[in-house]
C-alpha cells in the first residue's frame, strides 16, 4: 500500500480527505505512483505534471523520508519505506509569496 | 418576472449573484473553487443551467469545471473518481495540447519563443449546442469541445495567420475574446493581445487578420500592419453581426463590414485607453466603455469611476456617474468584466479589481454596488433567466 499526501488544493479538487492510498504492481517509482493517482483521480491529470511533456509542474515538489526527490528521474525506484507504506510520498506546493 | 444571474470570476474563486427582475436585492453564493483563479465562466445560451468555468493556478495548472444546475454544484467533465482500473474515463478535460508542430511566436524582446500553454482565458459556449464550447487560451490559440468539455481539440489554422509574428501584451499572449455569429455558424471572430482580430468564414479551417484601418502608435512586428495590434476587447450585437466595436490599447474603434475596415470612434472620451466594451441588449448602437488612464497607471482618470455610453455607436459619449465613486477611486475594470442582461430595461454590470461588482438596472443611468469586497474581479457574465 503506497501512501501519498496531496496538497490542499488537489485534495479539494479530487474530493479526498487525508492520505491517498494506492496499490501498485511492479516497480514503485514516481512515474508509476503518478500514473496510479491520475488513473484513480482523472481530474488530477495535468495538475501535477504537464499533460504534454509529463514534466513536474514547476511549483510542485516531491518528498519522502525527508529527502527531496523532485529532480530524480521519474523511473527511479522510491525508497523502501514508501514502498512498504511506512512513510508517505509528499507532493508539496512550493511556498511562494512574501 | 425574469431573473438575472451574474457569473463572476475572481482571483480567488467564482461567485454567483442572483436577483429577480427588479435587480435590487441580490443573493451571493461562493466562493466556488476557493483559492483558485477563475478567469472566466459562462452559461450555455441553449441550456442556461449548463455553465462552464475556467479554473487555474500557477501551481496546479488548468482545470475546466462544468455545472448542470446553474452553479450550485460543479464537476470536472470526465474527472470523477474511478475505483476500477478497467474502463476508467480519461482525465482529458484539462488537456489542452497544441496540434502538430508547436511552433514559435515572438517574445517580448522580439526573439522567437515556443508556444506554451498556460491557461484558458475565455469560454464561449455555442448558441445552439450545450456540449459545444470554444476556449481561448494563453499562449494564444483556439480550442473546441463538442462533448461537453471532456476533450478539447485545437483549431490550429488560427496560429497559421502570421502566428510567428504574434507578440504578448503585458498580461500575456492571451486569446481573450470569441464572438460567434448567431446568424452564420461558420463565422467566428477572435481577439488576441497583442496580435489583433482574426476572422474565419469556414468554422475555423482558415483565418485571416481583420485589422485594416487600425492605428497603433508604435512600430508593429508586421510591416503590413495586419498583426501586432493590442486589441483589448471586441463586441457585437447579435442582431447586427457585421458591426463590431473594439476597445484597443490606444483607442475605441468600429467596423461596419465584419472587421474588413475599422475607424476610430473615441470622440470625446477623456482617455481612449481601457479594457471592456459592450453593447446594449436592445439598442445595437448603444455601447459602453470604462476609460482608464493609460497606460502605466491603470486607474480611472481623476480618480472618478465613470462608465461612458454612446448612443450613436461611438464618437459622442456621455459619462455615467450616478452611484459610482467620484473621488479617490483607483480600481481597474478588466476586459471580460462587463456584461449586459436582456430584460426590457437593459441591465449593465461590471466588476473591478477592487472587488466591487456594480450594476445598473436602467441601462447605465443609475448604479449600485451589488457586492463590495470580493477578490479582484476578472470577469462578469450576465444571464437572463
Amino acid at each position: 500500500m503506497i501512501r501519498v499526501v496531496l496538497p490542499f488544493h488537489l485534495r479539494t479538487l479530487a474530493r479526498v480527505e487525508g492520505e491517498v492510498q494506492l496499490e501498485i504492481e511492479g516497480l514503485v517509482t514516481l512515474r508509476s505512483v503518478l500514473d496510479a493517482i491520475e488513473a484513480r483521480y482523472p481530474v488530477l491529470g495535468g495538475t501535477i505534471r504537464d499533460h504534454a511533456t509529463q514534466k513536474r509542474r514547476p511549483y510542485l515538489r516531491f518528498y519522502a523520508c525527508e529527502e527531496d526527490l523532485s529532480n530524480d528521474p521519474p523511473d527511479t525506484p522510491l525508497p523502501e519505506e514508501v514502498v512498504s507504506g511506512k512513510e508517505p510520498l509528499f507532493i508539496i506546493g512550493a511556498i511562494a509569496g512574501g | 418576472m425574469s431573473n438575472v444571474r451574474l457569473l463572476v470570476g475572481t482571483r480567488k474563486g467564482a461567485f454567483v449573484l442572483t436577483s429577480d427582475g427588479k435587480r435590487k436585492k441580490w443573493d451571493v453564493s461562493g466562493p466556488h473553487f476557493a483559492g483558485w483563479e477563475i478567469y472566466h465562466l459562462k452559461g450555455s445560451p441553449a441550456d442556461p443551467n449548463r455553465l462552464y468555468a475556467s479554473q487555474s493556478s500557477g501551481w496546479f495548472g488548468q482545470v475546466i469545471q462544468r455545472s448542470e444546475d446553474g452553479g450550485k454544484t460543479w464537476d470536472a467533465p470526465g474527472g470523477g473518481v474511478t475505483t476500477a482500473p478497467e474502463g476508467m474515463p480519461k482525465g482529458e478535460s484539462n488537456k489542452f495540447v497544441y496540434e502538430g508542430e508547436v511552433g514559435k511566436h515572438l517574445w517580448y524582446d522580439g526573439t522567437p519563443h515556443p508556444w506554451e500553454f498556460k491557461r484558458v482565458w475565455h469560454l464561449e459556449p455555442s448558441w445552439t449546442d450545450p456540449d459545444t464550447v470554444y476556449a481561448g487560451v494563453e499562449d494564444a490559440a483556439l480550442f473546441k469541445t463538442t462533448d461537453g468539455g471532456h476533450t478539447w481539440k485545437e483549431l490550429p489554422a488560427l496560429r497559421h495567420a502570421k502566428g510567428h509574428l504574434w507578440q504578448p501584451g503585458a498580461g500575456g499572449l492571451g486569446l481573450h475574446t470569441i464572438l460567434l455569429d448567431r446568424s452564420n455558424p461558420s463565422r467566428i471572430f477572435v481577439a488576441i493581445s497583442a496580435a489583433g482580430v482574426f476572422r474565419t468564414e469556414d468554422g475555423g479551417k482558415t483565418w485571416k487578420p481583420a485589422t485594416k484601418g487600425l492605428k497603433s502608435s508604435y512600430e508593429l512586428p508586421d510591416k503590413s500592419f495586419e498583426v501586432g495590434h493590442c486589441v483589448h476587447h471586441i463586441a457585437m450585437h447579435r442582431s447586427r453581426p457585421n458591426v463590431l466595436f473594439m476597445q484597443k490599447h490606444w483607442d475605441v474603434n468600429r467596423s461596419d463590414d465584419s472587421g474588413d475596415n475599422w475607424h476610430e470612434v473615441s470622440g470625446n472620451l477623456p482617455t481612449d485607453f481601457g479594457f471592456p466594451i459592450d453593447v446594449h441588449a436592445h439598442e445595437p448602437n448603444t455601447i459602453y466603455v470604462v476609460p482608464i488612464k493609460s497606460d502605466s497607471e491603470h486607474y480611472p482618470p481623476d480618480a472618478k469611476l465613470r462608465v461612458y455610453r454612446s448612443r450613436s455607436g461611438g464618437d459622442e459619449w456621455e459619462p455615467l456617474t450616478k452611484g459610482l465613486p467620484q473621488k479617490d477611486c483607483y480600481v481597474n475594470v478588466l476586459r471580460d468584466a462587463m456584461a449586459v442582461d436582456s430584460l426590457d430595461s437593459c441591465g449593465v454590470y461590471f466588476g473591478t479589481t477592487g472587488g466591487q461588482v456594480y450594476g445598473s438596472a436602467d441601462a447605465g443611468d443609475n448604479w449600485t454596488a451589488i457586492v463590495h469586497d470580493l477578490p479582484p474581479v476578472l470577469s462578469v457574465e450576465a444571464q437572463t433567466l
